[in-house]
């Protein structure tokens, strides 16, 4: 049996959560005061997964950095690894919101994609 | 070889500087820091005073009458911000009266034109806002307010103009006589010169004593300070002293040629010369104390707070000489309060001293005035518009809060002596002296430094030395790229 | 002098929206001032994600928020200069505003509306003690630095505040590769969400110390270090309590300021709990046609809100302006009590009769309430009385008011807006 403790992001409240594992199977909640804490413990202790944002260089805009997420959650413990998968990323303006600046980044099957429109200057 | 070797390029030496610039000599400014108006001078009341403070008959007392009334044609021959707004010093016990009594006896004494003594009616109708338990004060109506930077600056740009050279990151390691005059060991190799000029400000003790064996002693008297947002400006008119009493030396509450108030200084002797940290019980009492004079102070709306250290000589006194056992070795020591004031004054003291022992020529090329960092606020909107039609970066704005335009900024960096940091961008226009304190504009003033000086933001700093603004890029593909 | 009916000071979240906003409310002439080099504002900075969650149902990062705004405006033909600075303005709402291009000009305009946003509390306005060295940064502004040009502040970093954008910047700074040691916070309850104490100090190990103030700082050149202590109940450092960490950089995220420098310029009245102007149901400054939405009105926790009050500023100034410079008739004015815990309200006066039929009051707390109420008293009969089980001073609360309910109550003096415990 192993516990886990957690706080509750699901409101700021922020109760303090424990899970009790059986093998990776989730036992039990408690802590939690209502059903959304119930739900994120859950998920947190069994597959813990996260936007990772940053910057990216690009060449030819206004500004020399262009702001980047995962397209889709990835795992916790790949945020390193995504971050040093776009470090020596580079791309050129014109950038548009969507365009993927990195195809599946560090084996997560998930693309980096630009958050901000780079219109291209002369 | 130079003629005349000034240590230190404070409101001392940069006066010095451009009092001798008046003649044919060879002269050079050096100073341990990256810029001008690095040591005390930058961090002082910002006061012109009217003189009465001073002892009879002392130096102190000639050379600030006079630095008071030169500082006025000096405004306008070098084109500095300076305000005769008038003092107060203020009464606030029945048995103190006396004691202000023997105040006023000085200013007939030090010669300070125009003094006279208020009763709290007229008082409190000059200055609405001082506390209630003021009961008298003396209004001495010369005493003024000045930019100390704009000051500084513009004494040592007009020095530069006029020949001066400037060699700043340059400390001095230590001083020797030669057969062929004084040699200055530095950080950065030797100096040899005929005469020295010590205006080292805090440091000046330690000159003094390599070379003379009659020993001064300078403690580091620190002074904090806390200055106001601008919404306060009109809270006083006058500067606002205490009468040195029971309660101490008294804190002073003070409008600023540029609408700030300032409140302080503290008055704490200490041993590290270079300690300009502010403390939280000084800052503390700062900003106590000036309710003593203004009830109301609004001590919120401090939007910073800094400190310096005064040179006090144990003798409280100037020593304005050349040594006796150090021939050619001339002092400008002990510059406390009223040193700024004092200034153009111990400038033209400095120089004679020097003119009578090198003789030099007048020089004919000398020309005295000066246009400052263009301030396009002062033009009408008719100039202004035209301004920003020939120059469109006077139509830029970087710091919100000060209303500083790219143009100013500009104009700063590439002048004689020009900005090479954060600081000296913001002691040369105000960019980031404002509310924010550089939050919105620094980011926008390094590029235009990096830009203007042909060097990598990684390389600017807030105040030269190793105070980088930024340690490297966040990665690699833009270190690649830079 | 060039005229415009309406003119927006401001392009970020707030000055979008009611721009866009006024333009549906079928104003034609419209014109945005945008200061800094594009539209958007704060929200291209943070690059983080967690945007707009309450008006477009999905997680977006602050630019794809601010751009689905911009975007609006662009489609709906809406004049805008940006790298244009307000220099002045008067009450009969003639500006003065600068630019490298136009040079210093003037504009005419029917109505205002102010959405000029916040500043961060610097480090002087903090009056910390210490040197001076480089390396402090307040929050924000290292934010523009990492996100936008690509800089690293530095390397070691302490953070003193624990509001969102400090929480977020430990997550941004650790992310570059520095080195965040610790987070500490003045009050003994954080300001920030709970979910970026999750995701951002706890997912890195970063310690939040709560009760703590940096009272020392060491460094003459650049920052060297910093030393933090514990406070008591007045906020005052407990002697003995000093730890020390070695850093070289000091992020500050101490509390944002309205930027009200040119809504005094005007003269309006100002609300001094919030810093912003007093407003009356229409969001309508104490000069009439001036309104004031987002930030600049109060600090809101999420853009959502900002959007949506700036929406309504938008829909009254149109109003304002198709009625010839009039909301119409006034009845009595209704005074809005803040108090119990409740620490200001907006608005703060209304109208009965020009509020919309369904009016949202926004406040905030003083102090962390669990399980009380928020309540609403109509002179002295209770007509709102909602259990909460959490409330913080960090997180925006709101009641609605309808106009039927309040146009029905006979001889309303006030409206009292508190906080009940149970």
């Amino acid at each position: 049996m192993e516990i886990r403790n957690l706080t509750c992001i699901g409101c700021p409240l922020g109760c303090a959560l424990t899970v009790e594992l059986d093998g990776g199977e989730v036992v039990s909640v408690s802590g939690n005061t209502c059903k959304r804490g119930d739900d994120y413990a859950r998920k947190e202790v069994t597959h813990p997964t996260r936007i990772v944002t940053s910057s990216v260089y690009v060449s030819g805009g206004a500004i020399p950095m262009v702001s980047v997420k995962t397209a889709s959650d990835i795992p916790k413990e790949k945020i390193m690894d995504i971050m040093a998968s776009i470090e020596r990323v580079k791309v050129a303006a014109p950038i548009k919101i969507g365009d993927v600046v990195l195809a599946n980044a560090a084996d997560t099957g998930v693309d980096i994609i630009a958050t901000k429109d780079i219109p291209a200057v002369s | 070889m130079y003629d005349v070797v000034i240590i230190g390029a404070g409101v001392t030496g940069s006066a010095s500087a451009r009092e001798l610039a008046r003649y044919k000599l060879n002269v050079c400014v050096i100073d341990k820091e990256e810029d001008v108006c690095a040591g005390t001078s930058k961090a002082n009341s910002a006061i012109v005073h009217s003189g009465i403070d001073c002892t009879p008959g002392t130096l102190m007392a000639e050379l600030n009458v006079k630095g008071n009334e030169m500082m006025e044609p000096l405004s306008k021959e070098l084109d500095f911000s300076f305000k005769r707004n008038g003092s107060l010093i203020l009464c606030f016990a029945e048995e103190e009266l006396p004691n202000l009594e023997a105040l006023f006896a000085h200013a007939e004494k030090n010669g300070v034109p125009g003094c006279r003594i208020l009763n709290k009616e007229e008082l409190h109708e000059m200055e609405p806002n001082i506390s209630d338990e003021a009961i008298a004060a003396i209004y001495c109506p010369t005493g003024g307010i000045v930019c100390p930077f704009g000051l500084n600056i513009a004494m040592a740009e007009n020095a530069a103009t006029n020949g001066v050279e400037f060699r700043f990151n340059t400390e001095v390691r230590k001083i020797t006589k030669s057969e062929k005059g004084w040699m200055i060991a530095t950080n950065n190799g030797d100096i040899l010169t005929k005469v020295v000029v010590n205006a080292a400000g805090v440091n000046a003790d330690i000159f003094h004593n390599m070379v003379s064996a009659n020993k001064i002693h300078i403690t580091p008297r620190r002074g904090e300070y806390c200055l106001l947002d601008k919404t306060t400006g009109d809270l006083v008119s006058n500067t606002i002293f205490q009468l040195p009493g029971k309660y101490g030396k008294g804190i002073l509450v003070t409008p600023t040629v540029h609408g700030n108030t300032l409140i302080g200084p503290t008055a704490v002797d200490h041993d590290d010369r270079d300690a300009t940290n502010t403390t939280a019980e000084g800052l503390a009492h700062v900003c106590e104390a000036a309710k003593k004079s203004v009830p109301s102070v609004p001590v919120r709306q401090v939007i910073t707070s800094f400190s310096g250290n005064r040179a006090h000589e144990d003798h409280h006194e100037f020593i304005i000489k050349e040594l006796e056992d150090a021939p050619f070795f001339v002092d400008a020591a002990g510059i406390e309060s009223p040193g700024l004031t004092s200034s153009p004054a111990i400038g033209v003291k400095v120089a004679g001293i020097v003119a009578d022992l090198l003789k030099p020529e007048k020089n004919p090329d000398f020309n005295g005035t000066r246009k400052g960092v263009l301030d396009p606020k002062s033009l009408s909107e008719e100039e202004y518009a035209k301004l920003i039609k020939e120059q469109p970066a006077y139509g830029n704005i970087i710091c919100r809060c000060e209303m500083i335009t790219e143009g100013e900024i500009m104009d700063a960096i590439n002048r004689p002596l020009g900005a090479k940091s954060l600081d000296g961008v913001k002691r040369r226009t105000r960019a980031g002296m404002g509310r924010c304190q550089a939050g919105f504009c620094s980011p926008r003033t390094m590029e235009i430094i990096s830009r203007e000086l042909g060097i990598s933001q990684l390389e600017i700093t807030k105040n030269g030395g190793k105070s980088n603004m930024v340690v490297g890029y966040s990665k690699k593909s833009v270190e690649e790229e830079a | 002098m060039s005229s415009y009916d309406i003119v927006i000071i401001g392009g970020g979240p707030a000055g979008l929206a009611a721009a866009a906003s006024a333009k549906k409310s079928g104003i034609d002439s419209i014109l945005i001032l945008e200061r800094d080099t594009q539209l958007g504002g704060i929200l291209n900075q943070c690059i983080h994600n967690g945007f707009g969650l309450h008006t477009f149902k999905e997680e977006l990062t602050g630019p794809e928020y601010a751009q689905r705004f911009i975007d609006q405006v662009l489609e709906l033909g809406i004049e805008y200069k940006l790298n244009t600075m307000v220099m002045d303005i008067t009450k009969d709402k003639e500006i003065t505003a600068m630019n490298r291009t136009d040079g210093l000009f003037k504009i005419q305009a029917k109505s205002i509306i102010l959405a000029m946003g916040c500043r961060e509390r610097s480090r002087g306005a903090l009056n910390i003690p210490g040197y001076r060295p480089a390396g402090i940064y307040s929050a924000g502004t290292a934010q523009r630095l990492v996100n936008i040009e690509g800089y690293m502040p530095g390397r070691e970093v302490v953070i003193l505040g624990s509001g969102d954008i400090g929480l977020i910047m430990a997550r941004r700074m650790t992310l570059e590769g520095a080195k965040v040691k610790v987070v500490a916070e003045l009050m003994p309850y954080s300001g920030g969400l709970k979910r970026n104490i999750v995701q951002c100090l706890d997912d890195f190990g970063i310690p939040l110390k709560l009760s703590h103030t940096v009272v020392a700082i060491k460094g003459k050149e650049r920052l060297e270090g910093i030393t933090i202590a514990e406070v008591d109940k007045n906020n005052k450092p407990i002697p003995g309590t000093e730890e020390e960490y070695s850093c070289d950089t000091l992020l500050l995220s101490c509390g944002l300021i309205p930027e009200n420098e040119i809504s005094r310029s005007i003269g309006v009245d100002m609300e001094p709990v919030t810093s912003g102007p007093i407003v009356n149901e229409s969001l309508e400054t104490s000069v009439e046609g001036v309104f004031a939405c987002g930030n600049v009105l109060h600090v809101h926790d999420l853009v959502d809100f900002v959007s949506e009050e700036a929406a309504t500023a938008g829909r009254n100034a149109a109003a304002y302006v198709k009625n010839n410079g009039s909301l119409g008739e006034k009845s009595k004015e209704i005074p809005i009590l803040a108090v119990d815990g409740v620490r200001y309200t907006v608005p703060k006066k209304i109208h009965v009769n020009r509020m919309a039929d369904e009016m949202i009051v926004r406040f905030r707390v003083g102090a962390v309430y669990k399980n009380c109420y928020i309540s609403a008293y109509l002179n002295d009969e209770r007509i709102i009385h909602r259990k909460r089980q959490i409330m913080a001073p960090g997180e925006m609360e709101e009641i609605k008011l309808t106009k039927e309910q309040l146009e029905s109550f006979g001889n309303l003096e006030n409206i009292t807006v508190k906080i009940e415990e149970a």
